[in-house]
């Protein structure tokens, strides 16, 4: 059995997380073993709200230490250090890990309220075009070639609606 | 309008009167809002605080519903006065410390608050007197609207405002209500009362918002979610708690009232006794008999007394304010001098 971080060595240390009441079962080798105790040990020591922060679905990938906001250069690591973020773009670049921690804290990731007066309307639609984009891209990975169709037809409508809007105004 | 014109007037919140104010202070809505693309006030450099603070003072006095505010920058200001804003509950105490970038802007009225460079780089609130959080809101919401003509607000469509902390993200509103329970504090039922808050999602607080003890059986609800719900849903939810929990604390009064009427007369009146009388107060011992001669008022049983005279001198007699009025530091054992005056002289009218 291969290591379930590496997937190079051969797997002789095997943990069991409880995590939300999910049992999840790792096999991993020595070396990222050690590795995931010492993550394990930290997250123990940071505050609470940076405690949530951290996810098992990313603890294992050292991307998250890498990451670091090009607008303000606040890097995820020191997020999780401080329980702030530095500016409005670090929600964009760590979008992926905050997701979990605003369902955590929030017990949802999907804002219902209110919406600037000024800029509100326009951004909506360029970030539903990009987030399909992002969806179909995801589909075509994975070979989802059902799901890649039904969003290619709904970026193709979303397009068309816009250009009619274009061609009027 | 200068800083210690405020202590001629008393707040908005203070009259005592809007609807169930004899459970209800006050309510109160925040909004955080922070610049596009600009360092949060904790990760900006100097100069980036300094260039914020220039660029929403001046979004704040030419937006329609803020324009009249006056702005006060927190470095010009002494220990006192800053002290003498929070015991007016227009400014947090986190605003109060490392004073650099900082300002407040204020209407004359003091409904509207904002707090510049906190937390976030805005911090809005609109104050109003009674429970009345909905009204809150339509102010606020307005003031919002004309700020966000001047300024370009950090905002993504899926998760809405952001913030410095993940906590506010969202609507990046929290409403709360300042409770005055004395009847569940006194049939000791309160600890089951928050208990169930806790579980619901709600925060309590004391008198002083965030980090402050509940003192003089005075609570503070506010709402911990700001993402998935609507302002308007929000609002609701804590309206339909507030309500309940104002409902429990009536039936308490009754129940004290109808098993042992002697007793809850004596120690209001006694309350007031040593109100009237003292000579030497501190403030924790006049925020408790207060506290009582308010509930005097509310069951009927003190004609003679106004609400609104009971709530100013909850502030009145704080430390800053004391100060304020004698336009001197005072020493610990003098304000507790200068204080029993004070409530003698407004209690004897």
């Amino acid at each position: 059995m291969l290591c379930d971080i590496c997937g190079k060595n051969s797997a002789t240390v095997h943990l069991t997380e409880i995590i939300d009441n999910q049992m999840n079962e790792l096999h991993l080798c020595e070396e990222c073993a050690r590795q995931k105790n010492a993550e394990m040990e930290h997250k123990f020591g940071s505050d609470l709200l940076a405690g949530m922060a951290e996810t098992e679905k990313f603890a294992k990938e050292k991307e998250t230490v890498s990451v670091i906001c090009p607008n303000c250069g606040l890097s995820y690591t020191n997020f999780k250090k401080i329980g702030r973020l530095g500016c409005g773009e670090c929600y964009i670049a760590f979008k992926k890990y905050l997701i979990l921690l605003l369902k955590r804290i929030h017990g949802s990731a999907q804002h219902v309220g209110k919406v600037p007066r000024k800029t509100g309307v326009a951004l909506k639609k360029k970030t539903l075009l990009q987030d399909l984009g992002d969806k179909l891209q995801a589909a075509i990975k994975v070979e989802d070639f059902e799901e890649a169709a039904r969003i290619r037809d709904r970026i193709r409508e979303i397009e068309r609606k816009k250009q009619n809007i274009e061609r009027i105004a | 309008m200068q800083l210690d014109d405020l202590l001629n007037h008393s707040s908005e919140w203070l009259k005592g009167t809007g609807p169930n104010s004899d459970v209800v202070i006050s309510s109160r809505i925040r909004l955080a809002r922070n610049l596009n693309k600009v360092a949060f006030p904790h990760w900006a450099s100097k100069k980036q605080g300094e260039r914020t603070l220039q660029i929403i003072q001046e979004a704040i006095l030419r937006a329609d519903y803020t324009k009249k505010t006056i702005i006060f920058k927190l470095a010009d200001l002494d220990s006192v006065d800053k002290q003498f804003l929070v015991e007016r509950h227009l400014m947090s105490l986190e605003h109060a410390q490392k004073p650099n970038h900082k300002a407040i802007a204020i209407d004359n009225e003091e409904i509207i608050s904002i707090m510049i460079n906190e937390e976030d780089h805005i911090r809005m609130q609109v104050m109003q007197s009674g429970f009345n959080l909905f009204e809150a809101w339509n102010i606020i919401n307005r003031i919002d609207d004309s700020l966000a003509l001047e300024l370009s607000f950090a905002f993504l469509p899926e998760w809405g405002y952001l913030t410095a902390c993940p906590t506010n993200t969202g609507t990046g509103m929290r409403g709360s209500v300042m409770l005055h329970l004395p009847a569940l504090v006194m049939t000791r039922q309160i600890d089951r009362v928050l208990a169930a808050v806790a579980k619901l999602s709600f925060a309590t607080r004391g008198l002083y918002g965030e980090g402050t003890q509940a003192a003089g059986n005075f609570f503070q609800i506010s709402n911990q979610i700001s993402l998935g719900l609507s302002e308007d849903e929000n609002i609701d939810n804590i309206n339909g708690l507030i309500r309940q929990i104002i409902e429990q604390e009536h039936q308490a009064r009754e129940a004290l009232l109808s098993r042992n009427r002697p007793a809850l007369e004596d120690r209001i009146n006694r309350s007031l006794g040593i109100l009237k009388t003292a000579r030497i107060i501190s403030s924790q011992e006049t925020i408790e008999l207060l506290s009582m001669v308010r509930v005097g008022c509310d069951i009927g049983m003190l004609k003679d007394i106004d609400r609104r005279t009971i709530n100013e001198l909850f502030i009145v007699t704080q430390p800053a304010h004391l100060q304020k009025i004698e336009r001197k530091k005072l020493l610990s054992e003098e304000r507790d001098i200068k204080r029993a005056e004070i409530i003698r002289s407004r209690l004897s009218l």
